[in-house]
């Protein structure tokens, strides 16, 4: 691979709460090369929310970066100061969330929350930058922007609105968009809207994506590479088609069973047993242990590293120490 | 379309006021007749009159008659904005709440825009860094403020910054011996303001800075908060930018309902500083017994009191873009 757009090392974010230290991200290693669409998925509480908002240097307290590293082109943006690091933001990494109706101020008119976000970035008078948001408007495929722009978001749809959003996004033509469940809180119709506008945009702008899910379909459908995190921490990684087609980890393997897709019958559906594990009291050995069917001795006190394949497939589980894959069929 | 639906809104905020208005005048009426005592008993006083004597004077001014001609007495006179006539000041009720507005106009205006605009700075900033010690020292002080009784507060600044220190003036709204007109003239009010706009305004300026302190972190962790942080925007672009309007939006209807208390709260202010306002009319008219005067005072301040809540409806309507215009 080429140099890598963004590598992150071992990263670790935990949220000082006070019932303990909540260990949301912990050791994360990831790579995304430029123009490409990698996907982070888990269960609500894995971890992933808050890596996507560590790699933007987002938390605050009680949340915090603890350590690691965030190479982005040639920086590591952990070390950079504030002000380095607001010109990041929204600059040449920007970021879509997951309910466009509370991520945008209530009371400020759409065409001028989009034309701040270009007045940040680039000297401009306001005249000229809402001209930029109109142009941003007409990328998102946003019908007769000139009159949405006046709107404010209560009178837009939940479609409308995370069209907004991203339209605020791509005024900077960014190198990297992270899209942090992009399409949960929206109609089923919208959904795929969305996602192939910002596969659209990805191709139009050349700008890497990572996705944020918990949606396998638009996993398989949108993205070349893939990271399964569980309880913090990244338990499998691969391409797209390996991990669908050759998942080695129970966890991953249990994710794919629990997902409804159109060769799948409702009756074979299976939802993984347990709960999500609670980050702030992570079970000892692999985390994922009490709830895994194919449980060792070993995996209720022994920690198991991130074991790699010669098909590129890493996965951290005991089951795949030294590359074989026996059990895969 | 949308100044359209404002000048609607305002047309139809304004005729709601109306039946308000006439549920106030009747109320007030009622209440000063089941009040006890009577204005001729005062204005006979302990002189010895005789029954023939108080008989003219009560049908002199209309005491006689049922309570329903009265009444339908009083409501003409109202409709041509006739207060009736004061018994103790020998002056038309009308002129003499009109000659004390502005004092009592001055000091809450000031009192009401300092306190707001402090205490929403205070607040800001307090929330900015929670449970810092800037944040605890300010709450302290805040709650230390609301829970000072005007009259108690009021005497204490005067005994230290009047007598002992000699900064301020005792009492009243200016010095005889100031030019009467011209910079010397606005100094000298300033200066008699100075410490009763402070008592005034310490119990709405903590009340101001708890409430925006609270609405400013509430905001602050909303989730467009996030996505202006997203976009690269500063610590200030992202606490005045956008946090700030709308953490403002409860504070505001605050202030409109606070003006009617502070509005009660002008007698007791106006009293301890001899400020020559409504408030202070209306603690003497209470003294003599004057019913024309006080009923005059009460329609006068409830009036003012409409008129503040509309102007509050009016002013949210106009930052809130989702108020609904029905």
């Amino acid at each position: 691979m080429a140099e890598p757009l963004l590598s992150v090392e071992n990263l670790v974010t935990h949220i000082f709460t006070d019932h303990g230290v909540v260990k949301a991200v912990d050791g994360v290693s990831l790579t995304i090369a430029p123009g490409e669409a990698v996907a982070l998925v888990g269960e609500s509480g894995s971890g992933k929310s808050m890596t996507a908002q560590s790699l933007m240097r987002l938390p605050r307290p009680p949340a915090r970066i603890l350590s690691g590293s965030v190479r982005f082109e040639g920086r590591d943006l952990l070390t950079l100061s504030e002000r380095e690091m607001r010109a990041i933001r929204g600059g040449r990494m920007g970021m879509i969330f997951q309910d466009p109706s509370t991520y945008l101020n209530p009371l400020m008119r759409v065409g001028d929350q989009i034309a701040e976000a270009v007045m940040l970035h680039r000297k401009m008078r306001r005249a000229a930058a809402r001209a930029e948001a109109l142009e941003a408007m007409r990328l998102v495929r946003i019908p007769a922007p000139e009159t949405v722009m006046d709107y404010y978001p209560h009178q837009l749809s939940g479609g409308m609105r995370q069209r907004i959003l991203i339209a605020m996004v791509v005024t900077s033509r960014p190198s990297l968009m992270i899209a942090d469940e992009p399409t949960t809180a929206l109609d089923v119709t919208v959904q795929a809207q969305i996602m192939r506008l910002l596969a659209g945009l990805r191709t139009e702008l050349g700008s890497a994506l990572l996705l944020i899910t918990h949606d396998l379909g638009l996993v398989a459908e949108f993205c070349d590479r893939v990271y399964v995190m569980y309880g913090g921490r990244i338990v499998e990684t691969g391409t797209a088609e390996d991990i669908f087609y050759a998942p080695r980890h129970p966890y991953t393997r249990a994710l794919m069973r629990s997902t409804l897709g159109p060769e799948r019958r409702v009756e074979r559906f299976e939802a993984i047993e347990g709960n999500p594990p609670n980050l702030a009291r992570l079970p000892p050995g692999c985390s994922f242990n009490p709830r895994c069917p194919e449980r060792l001795a070993r995996c209720a006190h022994d920690a198991p590293p991130l074991f790699a394949s010669a098909s590129g497939v890493a996965s951290r589980c005991w089951l795949a120490e030294g590359g074989s894959d026996e059990r895969a069929a | 379309m949308r100044g359209l639906d404002i000048s609607l809104y305002v047309v139809r905020r304004l005729a709601q006021a109306v039946p308000l208005i006439f549920v106030v005048i009747l109320l007030n009426f009622f209440l000063i007749h089941a009040a006890p005592g009577d204005p001729i008993d005062f204005l006979v006083g302990s002189m010895d009159a005789s029954p023939e004597y108080i008989e003219d004077l009560r049908r002199e001014f209309g005491l006689d008659q049922p309570l329903g001609t009265q009444l339908w007495a009083y409501l003409t006179r109202m409709a041509h904005f006739d207060l009736g006539y004061s018994l103790r000041y020998r002056q038309s009720v009308l002129d003499l709440i009109l000659s004390r507005m502005p004092a009592t106009l001055l000091l809450m205006v000031t009192a009401l825009v300092a306190s707001s605009a402090v205490g929403i700075l205070l607040g800001v900033i307090a929330a900015q860094r929670p449970y810092s010690a800037t944040d605890q020292t300010s709450t302290f002080l805040a709650l230390a403020g609301y829970s000072m009784p005007v009259f108690w507060l009021g005497q204490l600044v005067l005994i230290v910054f009047s007598l002992h220190l000699g900064w301020f003036p005792t009492q009243g709204m200016y010095s005889l011996r100031a030019p009467a007109e011209g910079w010397g003239r606005i100094v000298d009010v300033l200066h008699h303001l100075a410490l009763p706009a402070f008592t005034y305004s310490l119990y709405h300026l903590a009340l101001i800075f708890r409430l925006t302190r609270i609405k400013m972190q509430e905001t602050l962790s909303l989730d467009f908060i996030v996505t202006a942080r997203a976009k690269g925007a500063s610590e200030g672009r992202v606490v005045y930018g956008h946090a700030l309007r709308n953490a403002i939006l409860p504070v505001v209807t605050v202030i409109g309902m606070n003006f009617g208390f502070m509005l009660a709260g002008s007698v007791l202010t106006e009293t301890v500083f001899a400020w020559p306002g409504m408030g202070r009319l209306l603690y003497e008219a209470i003294q003599a017994r004057d019913y024309p005067v006080l009923m005059g005072l009460f329609t006068v301040l409830s009036l003012m009191v409409i008129a503040a809540n509309v102007v509050t409806d009016l002013i949210y309507a106009v930052i809130d873009p989702r108020v609904v215009y029905r």
